[in-house]
């Protein structure tokens, strides 16, 4: 995985020149023979958006096995529990009211994004008193289609604005340092809470009632790792916007590869997702270069196909 | 089949030796222990209030248990011959209903209790309230505390569960399953210890596990997945050992083995084990004592000849039966064609 990391950020460069320069970043002292512009632009454009892309990908991943972990349900993942909605909804009215709001709409986003979670959480929780997992994931589609419907409402009345707010929704990794600062924090914070609870969520695997006979308070285990992986969840779509399906595909490759430890599965996630989102970023800016698609085209394209391959091999070597 | 492993929990020799086949394992009634006040329907059956049919010889010797090392927490349970467990009227609701009503119940050190009824009788829910997963009223005390006082970590290093139908994660390999066991004596963010690994190690060796180590759950046969589940509940070290159906979908062979199973490891480590069991005979094969539930109260309680007679397994289950000493003199319970006789 962390070759993958490597090629993917080496991937980005149209060529060993870059690579080079790459290396010259960190330490390592190499004439890469590039023009002072040509490193301005490595430095200031495309190596924050690597990082970025490996933050969010990270983030994203790690958040997905989190939730599944809580939910005890492969399929959990970021989307499927209200945040991308809630975050979807506030960073669309921010656009609406602010025109210039920059820094706004990754705030807005985040509060949204939590808000969407929490709602989804707190419905599940009055809904099935013991807070059975389907009960919180149907109160996830729950929220999420209301929370998608009042968006929906509200872009209709700013059309002029329907691009800016597709560019968001379709995911976008080009926010420079500015974004990579402003996730940071926030990715350290909840990466670090879920990797220590990697051995928690394999007890709670063993459902909550045989959780509690070993002596966890399952309850509120389940709170604090909903708790961070939301933050994850959070952090990652108020800088990108929405990127699918990294948060179910690649636990679940981490899953297959390693096993079925939490322990293995969330710092394989985490290393795994921002591979994926840099390699997908890469795809995204080259393929019908010089114009870019939507990073959440990529990895939705590549994730869905993907995603039933990996149902179909479960499905064969699990009868 | 396994032989005591070093390294694995300690145990005590010395219950081991009063650890005659179960069939002579109960001996004389206890005078002293609880009568069941609210005994309803069972008049015929004057002798078997006593839920706690006495046993405890079968135990002497046996109070340290297989709790080794850490039973220290435990607080010296048992340390006067008192129950491990005890329940004075206790009750449970479920929604509107009253799954178990005011049952009294007091089980020995080193004593096999099963819990027999028909569905819905209350005998899960019996198990769960007394592993502290429902909430109940009156008094359950945990090897001379209550209940309620000990902490979710401390109960779970004095009584150790085993669902009916437990969830094994198809991609857990055996060991980590295992391990899970282990979790009572891990700091919460913590990781296992040496130890912890060398005591699960040596469960898995006494259950013949070793071999399935790495396997995953999911590949599993329904025998070895019994196994797997009660490495779980050993390497969890505590003295009480609470088993839902643990023969539930197993064919004859292997639920005579996991039954002979548990056993073995009762008299070897002095564990107090008490079963949900649907099938009477067998319950009365190994059980030391049997508790008849029906309609969440205590119906009887006793030895197994007390308990499983035609009257009562007639009137409580429902069935036309037919009971015969079996070979070792224990009741076996046979169904008699032409349904339950008027």
């Amino acid at each position: 995985m962390i070759v993958g990391l490597l090629g993917g950020a080496a991937d980005i460069s149209p060529g060993q020149v870059v690579l080079q320069a790459l290396d010259w970043l960190p330490l390592v002292d190499v004439h890469s023979g590039l023009a002072p512009v040509e490193q301005g632009l490595l430095y200031e454009i495309r190596l924050p958006r690597v990082l970025l892309a490996a933050v969010v990908g990270g983030l994203l991943a790690i958040a997905g096995a989190g939730y599944q972990g809580v939910f005890r349900n492969p399929l959990a993942d970021p989307y499927l529990l209200g945040a991308a909605a809630g975050a979807g909804l506030t960073a669309t009215v921010v656009i609406v009211l602010v025109p210039a709001g920059v820094v706004a709409v990754p705030v807005a986003a985040f509060a949204g994004a939590f808000g969407g979670v929490l709602l989804a959480y707190a419905l599940g929780n009055t809904a099935g008193r013991s807070g059975g997992t389907a009960t919180l994931v149907l109160a996830g589609v729950a929220v999420t289609s209301f929370l998608t419907a009042i968006q929906t409402f509200i872009q209709q009345f700013k059309v002029e604005e329907l691009q800016r707010i597709y560019s968001w929704i379709m995911g976008d990794v080009g926010g420079g340092w500015e974004q990579v600062r402003l996730v940071l924090p926030y990715a350290a914070v909840s990466s670090v809470l879920l990797l220590l609870h990697g051995r928690m969520l394999d007890v709670l695997s063993v459902g909550d009632e045989e959780a509690t006979s070993l002596g966890v308070r399952a309850g509120r285990v389940r709170l604090v790792v909903l708790l961070a992986a939301s933050l994850a969840t959070a952090a990652a779509v108020a800088v990108s916007g929405l990127i699918g399906f990294i948060g179910i595909v690649i636990p679940h490759v981490a899953r297959r590869l390693a096993g079925g430890s939490y322990r293995i599965v969330l710092p394989l996630s985490l290393l795994g997702g921002a591979a994926f989102l840099v390699l997908a970023d890469v795809v995204a800016r080259t393929v019908i270069a010089p114009a870019e698609l939507p990073i959440g085209v990529v990895t939705m394209f590549v994730g869905a196909p993907f995603f039933v391959g990996v149902l179909r091999l479960t499905r064969r070597s699990a009868p | 089949m396994t032989r005591p492993t070093p390294g694995g929990p300690p145990r005590t020799p010395s219950s081991a030796t009063s650890g005659a086949p179960a069939g002579s394992a109960s001996h004389e009634t206890s005078p002293k222990s609880a009568a069941s006040t609210h005994e309803p329907t069972a008049g015929t059956q004057a002798g078997t209030h006593e839920t706690a049919a006495g046993t405890h010889e079968t135990a002497a010797g046996a109070d340290e248990t297989g709790a080794g090392g850490q039973s220290s927490t435990a607080g010296g349970q048992n340390g006067a011959q008192g129950p491990v467990i005890g329940a004075v009227a206790f009750s449970v609701r479920l929604g509107e209903r009253r799954v178990l009503d005011r049952v009294d119940l007091s089980v020995r050190p080193g004593e096999w209790l099963a819990v027999l009824g028909p569905n819905g009788a209350g005998k899960s829910t019996l198990l769960k309230a007394v592993m502290g997963l429902l909430a109940h009223d009156g008094e359950i005390t945990l090897g001379g505390r209550p209940a309620r006082e000990l902490r979710p970590r401390d109960r779970a290093r004095l009584v150790a569960y085993a669902p009916q139908t437990p969830a094994l994660p198809p991609d857990m390999t055996v060991f980590d399953y295992a391990l899970l066991g282990r979790t009572p004596y891990i700091p919460y963010l913590g990781r296992e210890s040496h130890h912890d690994r060398e005591v699960t190690a040596s469960v898995l060796d006494r259950l013949d596990l070793s071999g399935l180590a790495t396997r995953r759950a999911g590949e599993l046969s329904g025998g070895e997945r019994q196994r797997a589940v009660l490495a779980r509940a050993l390497a969890q070290q505590a003295p009480v050992l609470l088993l839902d159906e643990p023969t539930t979908a197993l064919d004859l062979g292997h639920q005579q083995q996991v039954l002979e199973l548990v056993d073995r490891l009762r008299l070897a480590d002095g564990l107090t084990v008490v079963t949900t069991l649907h099938d009477l005979t067998l319950a009365g094969q190994y059980a030391d004592t049997l508790l008849l539930l029906a309609d969440g109260r205590v119906a009887a309680a006793g030895r197994p000849a007390e308990v499983l007679t035609e009257d009562l397994v007639g009137r409580h289950f429902g069935a036309g039966v037919q009971v015969q000493p079996g070979p070792d003199g224990r009741p076996v319970v046979h169904l008699v064609r032409g349904g339950p006789r008027r």
